[in-house]
This record gives C-alpha cells, sequence and structure tokens, in this order.
C-alpha cells in the first residue's frame, strides 16, 4: 500500500462577508432567515433582470488576494455557466471563467515541524446557486432561493497535497487567511467554506484517475475523505478494477464517501462572457485602498508572538481561538502586554487555560475590560498577593461576572484569594502542619530539602492557597531550626 | 389607410399643461383609436386602469399647479417586451402566459415620471426574433399601408401604431433593425440609440449586447423629447452610460459642409431599385444642400449579417434559459419527472423560431465549436467596430438604406428563415458596432409603400444624429 502516491487538489468555496449578493441589493446573511425571503427580481431570475456587480465583492477579493500572497488582477470578466436546474433561476451561474480575478498565489503552514508550500492556481468570483431539498417520501422538491446570488470566491490549490494529514492542515490554513483577512465569516456550520476534494494515487509521476468529493464542511471530515478515497482507490486498484473519474459525497453519518455522478462525459457548460456585466477594471490605488485597514494575516501574528517567547502549541491556540471570539481579540491583547511591559507568558497561560474554555462553554460575556483585568491581576501576583492557583481561580471569578469590579484586589480579598503574608496567621498553621507530620519533620531535620517542599505544600493546602509560600518556608526553617 | 393625426409631443404636453386637454382625454382617446382599428393587430394588451390612474394623476398635478412633466399626459404604447405594471408582460409568446411584471422597466419608470401614460403593449416577433411579427404567437400585424403586407419586426406593432396614428410614439427595441426596419416599412421615424443609453433593465432580453431600446415617432424631434426623458446611467444596469451635458432635445444641424458617407456595401446588388431610387434622391437634396457627400468602403460589413446571426443566438439561448416554467409562466402540468418537465415546458411554450436560435446558439457555444463560431464571429465583431471608429474618424455620418425592399407579402418568407433574416442585412452592423442609427421616411415606391433612410454615427453622437434627421425632414418638402 505504501508505495502508492496520493495527489490531492483542493477547490474552496468561499462565501464573502458583504451585506447583500453578488449582483443584487437582496441580503446576504441567510443564516435565519425563512426560505425565500431574502430575493429579489434578479435572484428569482425574473423577465429583464439585470446583475449589477456588488463592489464590496471586490474589495473582499481584493483582500483574499492579499492572503493568498499574490496580487489581484486588474482587469478580470465574468461568464455565464449554463445548466439546467431548479435551483439556478437563470439557468446559468454568473462565474469568472476566462478571466478570473486571482491567478496564482500560494498558501504555506507547517506541518510536523517542516514547512509545506501549496500552490494556487486561481481564484474567482462567482454567484452561488439557491438550495433544492427533496423531502424523504414526497413526490416533490423544494427549492429555496436565499442562497442564489450569495458572493462566493472559489480558490483553486495545485495538486501539492500528497496526504490527509496535508488536506487538512492545507483547508485550516486556508480558513484562517480567509478569516483574518475579515474576507468571511467562515461560518463552517452554515456552509460558508465548502472544501471539494479532489483525490487520485498512482505508483510513478504520472496522475491517477481522479474522484472529486464534493462540499466537505469540516477540517476533520477532509481528512477522512482524502483518507477514505485514498484506501478506496488503493483497494480498487489492486483488485485490477478502473477508477471512474466521478463526482462524489461525503457521508458524515457513515463515514465514507459515495458516488454522485460520473464525469466520463464531462458536462458542457457553454461558458460565455456575460454580456451584462462590464469587466471589472481597477488600479494599484484601487487594491491599496481595499487592503488598507486590513487586519495582520495569521503567518504574521505567528512571528509576532514568537518573538514574545510564547510556544507554537501556544500560538495555534491562541490563533484559532482569536478568529472563534473576535470580541475577545487575545491577539491584540497579547501585544498590548508587550507593548507595556508586561508579563506575556502569564497572560497567555491564562488565556488557554483559564479565559479560553470558559469562553468555548459560554461561560464568560465579559469583552470589553480583559487589559484591565489581566493587568490587575498580574499585578497582585508581581507584588506577591496572589500565587498561581489563586491567580487562576481570580481570573475565572471575574470572568464570570457581568463588569468588572472597580477594585480587584479587594474583589479577590474578599473571595479569599489573596496570600496571607501575616505571619501570625501562618505561623498557627505551620505549627499545626509540623504537628501532623513528625516524618517530614525528621527528614527536614536530617537535611532533606525536599521534605520542606512538602511541609510548605501542606501549609498552603489546610491554608487553601493564601499563605504566602516564602513566609511559609522562612517560619518552618525558623521553628525547625534549620 | 385611417390615419389619425397627433400634435408634436410638446405641443399635446403643453395643453396638458396648460389644462386645455385632459390627460384622461387624450388616454381614452388613445383606447378608442386602439379598439377601433383592431383589424391590425397592433395591440396585443391593453393597461386601461393603470393608465386612466396615471392620467388622473398627470390631471390632478395640473391643477394643483404642479408640473406633471415634458411629456404630461402623452399616452404611448411599449412593445410586449417592456415589463410595465398593469397587465401581463409576454414578449409576444405563451411561455410568458400568466406573468404579470412585480416590477417595471426603468425606461417606463422615466416616461411615467415625465408625465407619459402607456396604454398598452404592443404585438412583436415572439421575444424579438423576427423581422415581419409572422413569430408572434398573438398573430401577425397588419402593414398600415397594405393589409396584405407586414408592417416589418420585431417591433411591428409599434411601428404600426404610429403609422395608424394610434398613439403618437411608442416604444421598441432593436437588436438588429427591430426598430429600423418596421419604422422604414411604416414610413415613421425610429431611433437605436448608442448601446447602454437607455436602460436594458426591465426589458425582456434577446441578444444583451446588441439590445437597445429606443422610440417610434412621427418625427426626429418628438424622438428626442422621448430619448432625453429615458437617458443616461441607471444603477439597475451596469451596461448603461452617461447622458450628454447638452441633452437630446436637439436643433436642425446645418448641412452645409457635413461630412457623409455612402457606405458603398449598402447598396450592392441585394437591394431592390425602388429602395435604391429614394437613396438617392435623398443623397441628391443633401448634396444640394451642401453636404460633403462621399462613397465609402466598410469591407467586414458583408461579414456583419453571417457574425450576427452567431452572437445573437449565442445570447438568445442563455437569456431563454431561466423560461423553465417553475417560477413564472406557461408550465406543463402533465410531467412527471424534472427532465419531463423542461421538455414538454419549453417545447410546448416556445415557438420555432426561437426553438431555432437556442438550436442554433447552443450549438455555437458548445465545446469544440465555441472557438471555430462563437469566438470568430467576436473577432468580426471586433474588426467591423474598428472599421466603423476609423470612418467616423473622417466623416460625422454614414447613411445607406435600412432594409433591401419595402414591407413584403404576409407569409412570403416564413417558409425560408434565411430569406427572412436577409431584411436584416442592413441594420445588424450598427448593432454590432453599438453606433446610434436612425430610420427616417423619405418617400413611398409606386405602390406607395413607404421607404426608409438609415442614418448611423459614432458613438454618443446621438444628439447630432437627431439634428440630422430633423435637418432631412426639413428637406422632404
Amino acid at each position: 500500500m505504501s508505495d502508492f502516491k496520493p495527489t490531492i487538489g483542493i477547490e474552496t468555496h468561499v462565501q464573502l462577508k458583504t451585506k447583500s449578493k453578488l449582483f443584487s441589493g437582496a441580503s446576504n446573511d441567510a443564516r435565519q432567515a425563512e426560505p425565500n425571503t431574502l430575493i429579489n427580481h434578479i435572484d428569482f431570475g425574473l423577465p429583464g433582470a439585470l446583475p449589477v456587480l456588488n463592489e464590496e465583492a471586490i474589495k473582499l477579493a481584493c483582500r483574499a488576494a492579499i492572503a493568498l500572497k499574490t496580487k489581484p488582477r486588474l482587469f478580470s470578466t465574468f461568464d455565464r455557466k449554463h445548466y439546467f436546474y431548479p435551483d439556478l433561476p437563470m439557468g446559468y451561474q454568473i462565474t469568472q471563467y476566462d478571466q478570473p480575478i486571482i491567478v496564482g498565489g500560494k498558501v504555506e503552514f507547517e506541518l510536523d515541524g517542516k514547512l509545506k508550500k501549496v500552490g494556487i492556481t486561481r481564484a474567482h468570483l462567482e454567484a452561488d446557486a439557491g438550495k433544492s431539498m427533496h423531502p424523504d417520501g414526497k413526490d416533490y422538491s423544494l427549492v429555496d432561493l436565499n442562497r442564489a446570488g450569495t458572493p462566493l470566491i472559489e480558490i483553486v490549490s495545485e495538486p501539492d497535497m500528497h496526504s490527509s494529514a496535508e488536506a487538512k492542515a492545507y483547508a485550516h490554513e486556508l480558513y484562517l487567511l480567509m478569516r483574518y483577512a475579515d474576507v468571511t465569516d467562515g461560518d463552517l456550520y452554515h456552509g460558508n467554506m465548502r472544501f471539494d476534494v479532489n483525490v487520485s494515487v498512482s505508483k510513478n509521476d504520472a496522475l491517477g484517475v481522479r474522484s472529486e468529493t464534493k462540499n466537505i464542511n469540516s477540517f476533520k471530515a477532509v481528512e477522512k475523505a482524502v483518507d477514505y478515497e485514498i484506501k478506496r482507490q488503493i483497494e480498487l486498484i489492486e483488485r485490477g478494477q478502473p477508477i471512474i473519474q466521478e463526482t462524489r459525497g461525503w457521508n458524515e453519518a457513515k463515514q465514507k464517501t459515495t458516488s454522485l455522478r460520473s464525469k466520463e462525459n464531462a458536462d458542457d457548460y457553454r461558458y460565455m462572457p456575460d454580456p451584462d456585466l462590464p469587466p471589472i477594471v481597477i488600479d494599484e490605488s484601487y487594491v491599496k485602498t481595499a487592503v488598507k485597514d486590513m487586519p495582520k494575516l495569521p503567518d504574521v501574528w505567528r512571528s509576532d508572538l514568537s518573538q514574545l517567547g510564547l510556544s507554537k502549541m501556544q500560538l495555534t491556540v491562541l490563533i484559532d481561538a482569536n478568529i472563534d471570539y473576535v470580541e475577545c481579540s487575545y491577539l491584540e491583547l497579547i501585544t498590548e502586554f508587550a507593548q507595556r511591559n508586561l508579563d506575556v507568558k502569564s497572560l497567555a497561560n491564562w488565556l488557554i487555560n483559564v479565559d479560553i474554555p470558559l469562553r468555548r462553554e459560554s461561560k464568560t460575556t465579559l469583552n470589553q475590560y480583559r487589559f484591565k483585568l489581566y493587568e490587575g491581576v498580574l499585578k497582585l501576583v508581581e507584588l506577591g498577593k496572589l500565587n498561581s492557583t489563586s491567580a487562576k481561580e481570580l481570573v475565572e471569578r471575574l470572568l464570570s461576572l457581568d463588569k468588572l469590579p472597580s477594585n480587584i484586589e479587594n474583589f479577590a480579598k474578599n473571595s479569599g484569594l489573596l496570600q496571607t503574608s501575616d505571619t501570625k496567621e501562618v505561623e498557627i498553621i505551620v505549627e499545626r502542619v509540623i504537628k501532623a507530620n513528625p516524618k517530614a519533620v525528621h527528614d527536614v531535620q536530617g537535611g532533606e530539602d525536599k521534605a520542606i517542599g512538602f511541609l510548605i505544600g501542606q501549609v498552603m493546602a489546610s491554608s487553601r492557597g493564601q499563605a504566602n509560600p516564602e513566609v511559609a518556608r522562612e517560619l518552618i526553617m525558623r521553628k525547625l531550626k534549620v | 389607410m385611417i390615419k389619425h393625426s397627433w400634435l408634436a409631443l410638446d405641443k399635446i404636453a403643453d395643453s396638458v399643461r396648460q389644462g386645455s386637454v385632459s390627460a384622461v382625454d387624450l388616454t381614452k382617446k388613445a383606447l378608442t383609436l386602439i379598439d377601433d382599428n383592431n383589424d391590425y393587430n397592433t395591440v396585443i394588451l391593453k393597461l386601461e386602469d393603470r393608465a386612466l390612474e396615471l392620467a388622473k394623476e398627470v390631471d390632478r398635478k395640473v391643477k394643483r399647479g404642479q408640473d406633471p412633466g415634458p411629456l404630461a399626459g402623452v399616452p404611448y404604447i411599449a412593445k410586449d417586451n417592456f415589463l410595465v405594471y398593469g397587465g401581463e408582460a409576454r414578449a409576444g409568446s405563451k411561455i410568458l402566459n400568466g406573468f404579470v411584471p412585480p416590477y417595471q422597466a426603468s425606461a417606463v419608470n422615466r416616461l411615467e415620471a415625465a408625465g407619459a401614460i402607456c396604454v398598452a403593449k404592443a404585438n412583436m416577433d415572439a421575444f424579438a426574433h423576427g423581422g415581419s411579427t409572422e413569430n408572434s404567437d398573438f398573430g401577425v400585424v397588419k402593414n398600415p399601408y397594405d393589409k396584405t403586407r407586414v408592417p416589418g419586426g420585431s417591433s411591428g406593432g409599434s411601428a404600426a401604431a404610429v403609422a395608424l396614428g394610434l398613439v403618437p410614439f411608442a416604444l421598441g427595441t432593436d437588436t438588429g433593425g427591430s426598430i429600423r426596419q418596421p419604422s422604414s416599412y411604416c414610413g415613421v421615424f425610429g431611433l437605436k440609440p448608442t448601446y447602454g443609453l437607455i436602460s436594458r433593465s426591465g426589458v425582456i432580453a434577446m441578444g444583451s449586447s446588441l439590445d437597445c431600446i429606443g422610440p417610434i415617432t412621427n418625427s426626429a424631434a418628438d424622438a428626442a423629447l422621448v430619448v432625453d426623458v429615458m437617458a443616461g446611467r441607471d444603477p439597475l444596469d451596469a451596461t448603461t452610460i452617461e447622458r450628454v451635458k447638452e441633452g437630446y432635445v436637439a436643433k436642425p444641424l446645418n448641412l452645409r459642409g457635413l461630412k457623409i458617407g455612402v457606405v458603398k456595401e449598402y447598396v450592392g446588388d441585394g437591394v431592390a431599385d425602388d429602395v435604391k431610387q429614394a437613396f438617392a434622391q435623398t443623397v441628391a437634396k443633401l448634396k444640394k444642400a451642401g453636404a460633403d457627400v462621399h462613397e465609402v468602403s466598410l469591407p467586414s460589413t458583408k461579414l456583419a449579417l453571417a457574425c450576427y446571426y452567431i452572437i445573437c443566438p449565442a445570447e438568445v439561448s442563455s437569456n431563454l434559459s431561466r423560461y423553465d416554467g417553475i417560477r413564472y409562466g406557461y408550465h406543463d402540468e402533465s410531467s412527471k419527472s424534472l427532465e419531463e418537465s423542461y421538455v414538454k415546458t419549453r417545447g410546448q411554450g416556445f415557438g420555432k423560431e426561437a426553438k431555432r436560435r437556442i438550436m442554433i446558439g447552443t450549438f455555437v457555444l458548445s465545446s469544440g465549436y465555441y472557438d471555430a463560431y462563437y469566438k470568430k464571429a467576436m473577432t468580426v465583431r471586433t474588426m467591423l467596430i474598428q472599421e466603423f471608429e476609423s470612418a467616423f474618424k473622417t466623416l460625422d455620418f454614414l447613411v445607406g438604406p435600412v432594409a433591401p425592399t419595402v414591407a413584403f407579402k404576409i407569409g412570403e418568407k416564413t417558409k425560408n428563415p434565411l430569406d427572412m433574416y436577409m431584411t436584416d442585412v442592413l441594420t445588424v452592423p450598427a448593432n454590432l458596432a453599438g453606433i446610434p442609427a436612425a430610420s427616417i421616411p423619405v418617400g413611398y415606391n409606386k405602390q406607395g409603400l413607404p421607404i426608409g433612410f438609415q442614418l448611423m454615427s459614432a458613438m454618443h453622437n446621438d444628439r447630432d444624429l437627431l439634428g440630422l434627421a430633423m435637418s432631412i425632414e426639413g428637406l422632404r418638402s
């Protein structure tokens, strides 16, 4: 099996986050809408209706180009792709066939410590079709045109990937790029990004016959579909059966791909230039303006943050979380800490271990006060008023509030989280601990330093973390006269 | 021919604005004239209720002292491929039976805002495919000068209605001559403006890169007024262009010293003697009036018709894809599957000519044939555009006949589609080049059938073209 080399190319449909559709003024956010409520005469394909390009889509395509490490082309055109289906109201899809807005580019990511580069063949603007539904056991189908005319950018990769892990990592990195470039809402559940995975296997340099598994909407499913296809194709070859060039679908429930239609007789889409749409003509200054307010891309964040001493693991978690919970802006927070010479590593730990998990469980809504919160907690730690356990606990409690308390120290105190350096209080505990642990006492007196740690631990435990460990150590050593 | 005679549009509007005539009376008059001339079959639907409502509003404005606009109370007829409130829009095809438009053509909106009132929908070749109205699903229109002859097409209903005097103007569309050729056959003025000057939004598409909206009128001055109201950028049509600053209400041009080119290829063998003669007479008058007339050759015009009958059907096959009966219009209810529904609905809904053009268009766009047909035709189109451009570097206008013959007999060309297509030979070049062109009536043959004279000018030169037409009208008497 191992002497077969898989080759994978991925076409990705990215839904652009424009307010209205690509060629009509109808709303582009169909997530909450009743079927067929977000349509106008253009989306419905009424006679005499003409598409008019939404300029916002050009702007987002420019950003996508920069994210793909290339430049948008200054001249591009629209074509009509013809086929008959009830969810395609005009009988053609408007797409860029001949002169796409993006040609070339690349996506780079690290996998198992190695840098992987996947080339981009092209990316083009196109309008989505509507949605067809075929209710089980009914003799009719239903069509919802809310999605008809939704702007997409279809990004076609080179067949540069050779494992399911690479395919998954590519899909994930592309997702990050498009999210950070603010091109898409990237809501995978609602199909904002859909992956069509082309897989073939071969024992030599010539490419094998490929299958295309369409409309996958998670990274994990990309990985599984590729694995499944590699296995299926190798088994076919080994059994001496031919591989058919075909379109397949991913069945999430059965965890397998299934044949949708054969591509042996390639569909003839009768492409022609769309006479209703003048070419898109832009210039360098247009592109400059379009990408002016574009947020920092993930690779830039990675290099910036790694200079602050954060580990790759930490970066991965933070970069993923930052776009899932945009309103928190974790990365900006870290930058702000760094700029003020505050301890970035502690912050990263709190974010990763407390903030992000809480956010995932929707247990925090406190979005505006994070800088003050973490700055306040850090100050208490640095003053020796909080140990690391209590600091975590304090962060958790603060994040669960609706509003940040005006005085964090008072809040910590009232919550019983502050370390006590009050010698008398600690002394009582120390005496109790010494009495209760004769063996450890004996060991300490016998010169075993480790046993001091144990006793400090006991003091910390019985003080529920409030004792200052330094104070406890001093007291223990004094009492035991070592 | 019983011809009612209307005043010039500005005169009609003035009398309405002054309150000496009511818009309601004018609307009723037009509707009565339509009824009285039913036998010509120019109109397939009256928009009586909506028209009277609009007319009342115009009259109310006059009473309140508001200005209803430069076309106050002027009734008109729109070709059936315009989406107009108040009734079905079928483009002369039964596949659109029952389709009542929920939005209105931009051109109609602008006319309405200027006080004009659409009273009816004109008969036409289905989907504007044809040059005789014989392809209409609502029967052929009869030529006002000879009921045994066609009025031309596809805007035959519009041209015949104006010739009969049912209304003072009508709207048509011109994809390959569909305004100019019927105007020539019916002895009225017809203008195909520069491509994009008037919005196509809400007009049922034929060949989108060729379709132009224009007026059919009794005079160039009337046409200028109507164009002035409709022209200019429309946010609903990305191919529209800015209007010129001076507007389109032109004055007659001084003919002295005007450089006019007679296109050699337009007066060749295929053109009938009576047409040639009328053309030559007008050219002579132009010379006499001081115009500097030259013969000029545009060799690619010979290829224009072939090129047109590739590009246009390609766009037709695409534009007609949406008529599947699923969302509106005719639908075959007996179908048991999606495929059967497509086949039956489209098979029964479309007429012969639409099917012919869908077949041609589908063929020339098919993979393997695209380069040989469509792409080559687009190359020829570019050459043609360049020839026109270079001609207009030295010449102000080009002239030629509008059609090779006068109006032909009903049924004369229905057997042979190529014969029918030949009637477009002198009009399609202007559509392929996107330039403005007009048909101006200049005389009659011995049988009393009208003959038009075609003017062409450079892109965006509509205003001067109308000015020249006014001057030529002055030479008639």
